[in-house]
């Protein structure tokens, strides 16, 4: 038995973890505390319908129209125009407070069913949002009656093969599906939306709990709500089955190449770790720069400096930023971390990404993002930026600061290095009282790579590899020790050694 | 000399509540009002426009337009004191009826 068909809702992101879409030409229950964006999400699914050509009925048992179509002009979504055209209709089934009724007897809700079946044939509707469930319940005495009805009106909206949003309140983020129990003979479609208070920061989730007979992604997804474009929906897909090319591209140090087997991969998410000081946004500069050089199109998306300075260290290692960026190869992006949640922060670099299409792209630094956020959101945002890049085929260079000056490894290190391609490590070495630096590839995916813990130093033309570090161990733990060339030889001698 | 009542009654086809709707709000009307009242009847299958314009819900639904205050009372009309309630027209004489209506 195949799965049910799916209508895509277009909303962003939504519809990767719905895998399609909402079960078409059924009822979906959308439910939710308040504030957690039913109306928002029950709005948007008609808007995105109707930009495409597919026209919606709003029931509103809650807000009065007026409300709505003013409240939905901050994203962009001029709701009036569309009912001038015959492609939104406005049900007002609002509670009328200046008629309170009387109930003198036995009734159904047979005008408002006839209503919807009239007003989704008038105008050819394809998708109908009803908000909310909770209003009409309060409306009327008999809640039997009222459940019984909306079952009705799922089979009519079925028959008539129109996709249904249906929103319920919740009274907690964690517990009962729906207030009234309506999940449970409206529908067996089942999404959750939640607003959740974590770490003192606001977490909106979307989960689809179910999808009677079609696939759907498990778990909550992470979503923001956006200015002029409405939900915008995080998918977690990880980056497997991207396509990957074995072109190798120039890091913009033609030693690193070296020690990368020639150069970074076209298509890999390459991280570099090291405490602060190290020559990370160095590593980015040059990274930038080579690619510049071979013509292609570079963004830097900087958290921690501004331009100012991005820009007089470039030039103290030999590199004219200002220049680069008039060449309109080169963009450079500075967002202060605070100054969004985590979620907004990862859909403007995604639309910032979109709209310059860069061939390689830089963010420095990822830990500046870990600071504002609670690991979870974290984590999703380094796997949604992954995937995303993944999937535009770009080179990405992402920096981690490390806690500590000498050896050590951040949060950051345990969260990303199991989906980035290449890692490398940037490290103090104390060595005879002195701060020298260290260097080495960690892991280069699908390449053979130099291993060894490589000293660089750092002068005005940029970095420069050299030899390895020679009878000195414990440089990534952060505990050099060194040992003389005697005790080196006895010690490989005895790894070998055969015990018989 | 009473007010002059404009009522409207929303009815879905031919279903048993509509009908006994009609009946029993025929009845108190021309025992409370006769001849002072003028009752239209929309069936929303047919009208459902007209059910869009009134914001009408659930079937049978009585709005008394006039004399205002405008008032709506939903059911079958069986409940005869919840009707005159929702017409305004006071306790009825002589009986003072609380609880349960048969």
């Amino acid at each position: 038995m195949s799965g049910l068909e799916k209508l895509p809702t277009h909303i962003a992101g939504f519809d990767l973890v719905a895998r399609g879409g909402l079960p078409k030409g059924r009822t979906t229950l959308v439910a939710g505390t308040a504030g957690s964006a039913k109306t928002v999400f029950a709005v948007q699914f008609l808007v995105e319908g109707i930009l495409r050509g597919e026209p919606g009925v709003f029931v509103t048992f809650e807000e009065p129209p007026e409300d709505i179509r003013r409240n939905m002009l901050g994203f962009g979504w001029d709701i009036p125009r569309w009912e001038a055209e015959g492609r939104w209709f406005f049900m007002d089934a609002s509670l009328q407070p200046e008629e309170v009724g009387v109930e003198a007897g036995a009734y159904d809700l047979g005008a408002l069913l006839a209503r919807v079946e009239s007003a989704c044939r008038k105008i050819g509707a394809k998708r109908v949002s009803i908000d909310s469930v909770g209003a009409i319940f309060s409306q009327f005495n008999d809640t039997s009656i009222i459940r019984a009805e909306l079952f009705r009106m799922a089979a009519v909206l079925k028959r008539l093969n129109v996709t249904a949003v249906l929103t319920t309140e919740r009274t907690q983020d964690y517990g009962e599906i729906s207030r009234y129990g309506v999940e449970e003979f409206v529908s067996d479609n089942v999404i959750l939306l939640r607003n959740v208070l974590e770490e003192e920061k606001r977490r909106r989730t979307v989960e689809i709990l179910k999808f009677r007979g079609a696939d759907h992604q498990k778990g909550e997804y992470p979503f923001s709500v956006v200015p002029n474009s409405g939900i915008n929906v995080i998918p977690l897909t990880t980056a497997l089955g991207q396509t990957s090319t074995n072109k190798r591209i120039h890091s913009g140090n033609s030693e690193l190449d070296g020690l990368c087997g020639g150069g970074f991969f076209r298509d890999s998410v390459i991280l570099v770790s090291g405490a602060t000081g190290t020559g990370k946004t160095l590593m980015v500069t040059e990274f930038m720069s080579g690619g510049v050089e071979k013509g292609e199109r570079c963004l830097i998306l900087a958290f921690e400096e501004s331009r100012e300075q991005l820009f007089r260290n470039a030039g103290g290692w030999g590199h004219d930023f200002a220049e680069l960026e008039k060449s309109g190869r080169m963009k450079v992006v500075c967002v202060y971390p605070e100054a969004m949640s985590v979620e907004d922060h990862l859909i403007q670099m995604k639309a910032v990404i979109e709209e310059f299409k860069p061939d390689r792209l830089a963010v420095d630094s990822l830990s500046a993002i870990e600071r504002i956020t609670t690991p979870k959101s974290f984590r999703e945002f380094v796997i949604g930026l992954t995937s995303f890049v993944k999937q535009r085929e770009m080179a990405a260079l992402f920096t981690a600061t490390t806690a500590t000056l000498t050896g050590g490894s951040a949060v950051t290190d345990a969260h990303i290095s199991t989906i980035t391609d290449s890692i490398i490590l940037m490290r103090y070495v104390e060595l005879h009282g002195e701060m020298r630096r260290g260097l080495t590839v960690l892991k280069m995916r699908g390449s053979p790579h130099d291993k060894e813990i490589r000293e660089f130093t750092i002068d005005a033309n940029g970095m420069h590899i050299g030899r390895p570090f020679r009878n000195v161990s414990g440089i990534l733990s952060g505990n050099p020790v060194q040992i003389s060339p005697r005790e080196e030889l006895d010690r490989l001698g005895g790894m070998f050694k055969d015990d018989e | 000399m009473g007010e002059f009542y404009r009522l409207t009654l929303y009815v879905l086809g031919s279903s048993p509540k509509c009908q006994a709707a009609i009946f029993n709000l025929r009845r108190i009307l021309e025992e409370e009002i006769p001849g002072r009242y003028e009752l239209e009847i929309i069936d929303v299958m047919e009208h459902p426009e007209l059910a869009e314009e009134d914001k009408v819900l659930a079937t049978p639904t009585l709005i008394k337009k006039s004399p205002a205050p405008v008032h709506r009372v939903i059911g079958d009309m069986s409940l005869t004191e919840k009707v005159r309630l929702g017409l305004g027209l006071g306790p009825k004489r002589g009986i003072v009826q609380r609880g349960v209506v048969d």
